[in-house]
């Protein structure tokens, strides 16, 4: 489902460099990603969702050479093939919670907003403990709740991969395993995979494979 | 594109106070010429009606704009004056009908005018409440007059000393209201009329006081000659006329010789007006007989050169404001570039962004545009009684 092979990635005047032989997650497969902060791990997920693309190398993902596409074709790929729970959010305070789930329909022609979407999303939403805030703005949320307004939006569209960076990170440790469950069923729903970047050791018997990054990390 | 202005809508009611002040500054910028154009038709409209509708105007030698403005506007700049013997020479040439006025004196800041009934019949003005005029003292007040100080007939108004300071002047006179005016949209609303002779008592020209032939108390009368009379300050002078007074009320001096502001004169036909011009154009008279539409013209030429420079100054405003409102949205994109940043991560391309701010911008000029044309609308519905109480009077 995912392939990398041979990745070299540089952001422009910075120090940092990032370098993949090769990577490869199998269809359905929930893979952990660990690795000490600066390792690349976000950069990876930004690589496979086609948000940044590497000077060398090539990303595959569901049968599309991600790397090779044009702007339009990574957007349009994105919002077609991928799910990303970003780990600052990644949500506008102007915006209530439901606006903000059914941000990405609003933005692109790529998705139809329909009753049934809509229907959806708030299910989704109840399902994640924030039915009750559909109207609420999420700058009045705490950090868990927006949290999961950014894995509900992200899951909305059914994706076929879903890639989550810190998705549990600002969760108590009571929701953080109803969320994980959550975020397991949904992606099990869809036979959808996962890539999961987290620091939280506790979660990693939950998912199928677990890959230490910080051996890909090296100095430019 | 929907979507695109419910999230710009959303931006938008998110931030009130920035929204509201550029909604403010778009519509200041686009409501005050348009503001400005509709006055000065209006008031272009209302100069020129009241000036067209009066065919000529008698007064002394001097600022024809000062004669016309007062005349017809009652402007409180008074003209030099003209006697009696003005309206009488007019009248003597059989050529036309003159109507005096005697626009000088003020009640409670608004204009005495002093005229005769033939000004009544000549500006069709009718009696809504009351009676016309008929006895020294009384007043009829325009619609507007009626309304600002909410008198009516059978009220009084007192007329204004000139000043203040002057000790030795007349003291006021109490006129009765025996008249309100229909509503007739000209100055003549924010006047109080009196018959000329009551605007001379008004000036102190023509008094009443009480009998000094036979005074009650010998000491107020300090001399005694055949041809005067002199009394003291005991003397009791009337400052209301009523019908047990108002034969005690006499004219001092040459009654051709008091005083007018102006002499509307009414010619016959075309040809006695042309003769009158003639006549008054000679350089030794003392008087100067003018068509109140061609100094309007010259006066409203003059407006819309003003107005030329004016809206070459509001032009530039506007694209300083133009230039202005540029910049806040392209800093307002600049600070908002976490948002873009979210947009394109989860899908948005540069036309997303485009097309977001592209809304922002049409709903606030939608919103400027609303609230320029109901404020148009506003100025223009009364635009009348704002140029009268701003321009004409």
């Amino acid at each position: 489902m995912i392939r990398i092979d041979s990745v070299d990635f540089a952001y422009p005047a910075a120090e940092f460099r990032l370098r993949v032989p090769a990577f490869h997650v199998a269809p359905g497969e929930k893979v952990a990603v660990i690795g000490p902060s600066g390792s690349g791990k976000t950069t990876l997920l930004n690589l496979v969702a086609g948000i940044l693309v590497p000077q060398q190398g090539r990303v595959d993902c569901a049968g599309v050479a991600v790397s090779a596409l044009s702007d339009r074709e990574r957007r349009d790929f994105r919002i077609s093939t991928i799910g990303f729970v970003f780990q600052d959010f990644e949500l506008l305070d102007y915006l209530h919670v439901l606006d903000n789930i059914l941000h990405p329909y609003r933005i692109t022609g790529a998705l139809r907003l329909t009753g049934q979407v809509r229907a959806r999303a708030a299910e989704l939403a109840r399902q994640m403990g924030i039915g009750d805030k559909l109207r609420r703005r999420v700058d009045h949320l705490s950090q868990g709740e927006k949290q999961r307004v950014a894995i509900c939006r992200a899951l909305l569209p059914s994706p076929r991969i879903v890639l989550a960076d810190e998705a549990t990170g600002n969760l108590d440790p009571r929701n953080k395993g109803h969320i994980l469950e959550l975020l397991f069923g949904s992606v099990a729903a869809h036979d959808a995979t996962l890539l999961a970047v987290t620091h939280d050791h506790e979660l990693l018997p939950h998912f199928d494979r677990v890959v230490d990054f910080g051996d890909f990390r090296s100095a430019a | 594109m929907t979507s695109s202005f419910y999230i710009a809508w959303r931006y938008l009611t998110f931030n009130k106070v920035r929204t509201a002040t550029l909604i403010a500054c778009v519509t200041l910028i686009a409501v005050v010429p348009l503001a400005l154009e509709v006055l000065l038709a209006e008031s272009e409209r209302q100069l020129l009606s009241r000036a067209e509708s009066t065919p000529l105007l008698l007064g002394a030698r001097g600022s024809a704009l000062d004669l016309v403005m007062n005349g017809l506007y009652f402007d409180d700049e008074v003209p030099e004056l003209v006697s009696m013997a003005a309206v009488n020479a007019v009248e003597d040439s059989g050529l036309a009908m003159p109507i005096p006025l005697y626009v000088r004196f003020h009640a409670r800041r608004l204009p005495i005018v002093g005229t005769t009934l033939d000004y009544f019949d000549f500006r069709g003005l009718a009696i809504a409440r009351g009676r016309q005029l008929a006895l020294l003292g009384e007043a009829v007040i325009g619609a507007g007059v009626a309304d600002r100080l909410d008198i009516t007939a059978g009220d009084t108004l007192l007329s204004s000393p000139e000043t203040v300071f002057d000790l030795a002047g007349v003291y006021p006179l109490k006129m009765r209201v025996v008249g309100v005016l229909a509503r007739s949209h000209t100055p003549d609303d924010l006047a109080v009329f009196v018959d000329v002779k009551t605007a001379w008592v008004v000036q102190g020209l023509v008094h009443g006081h009480q009998d000094l032939t036979r005074p009650k108390d010998p000491t107020v009368v300090i001399d005694r000659t055949e041809a005067n009379v002199v009394a003291s300050a005991k003397l009791v002078e009337y400052t209301e006329i009523t019908a047990e007074n108002v034969d005690s009320f006499h004219f001092h001096g040459d009654p051709d010789q008091y005083p007018l502001s102006a002499v509307i004169v009414v010619p016959e036909d075309d040809k006695s007006g042309t003769i009158l011009r003639g006549r008054y154009l000679e350089g030794e008279r003392l008087y100067q007989l003018v068509v109140p539409g061609t100094v309007i013209d010259g006066l409203l030429a003059n407006i819309f050169r003003i107005k030329n420079v004016l809206d070459a100054v509001i032009l530039v405003v506007g694209i300083a404001t133009v230039l202005a409102l540029t910049l806040v949205f392209a800093l307002s994109v600049r600070l908002r570039q976490r948002e873009i940043r979210t947009v394109f991560r989860i899908g948005g391309s540069r036309l997303t962004v485009a097309r977001l701010v592209g809304a922002e911008i049409a709903i606030v000029l939608a919103a400027s545009a609303i609230l320029c044309a109901v404020v148009t609308l506003a100025v223009y519905q009364y635009s009348g009684d704002l140029v009268r109480a701003l321009f004409v009077r």
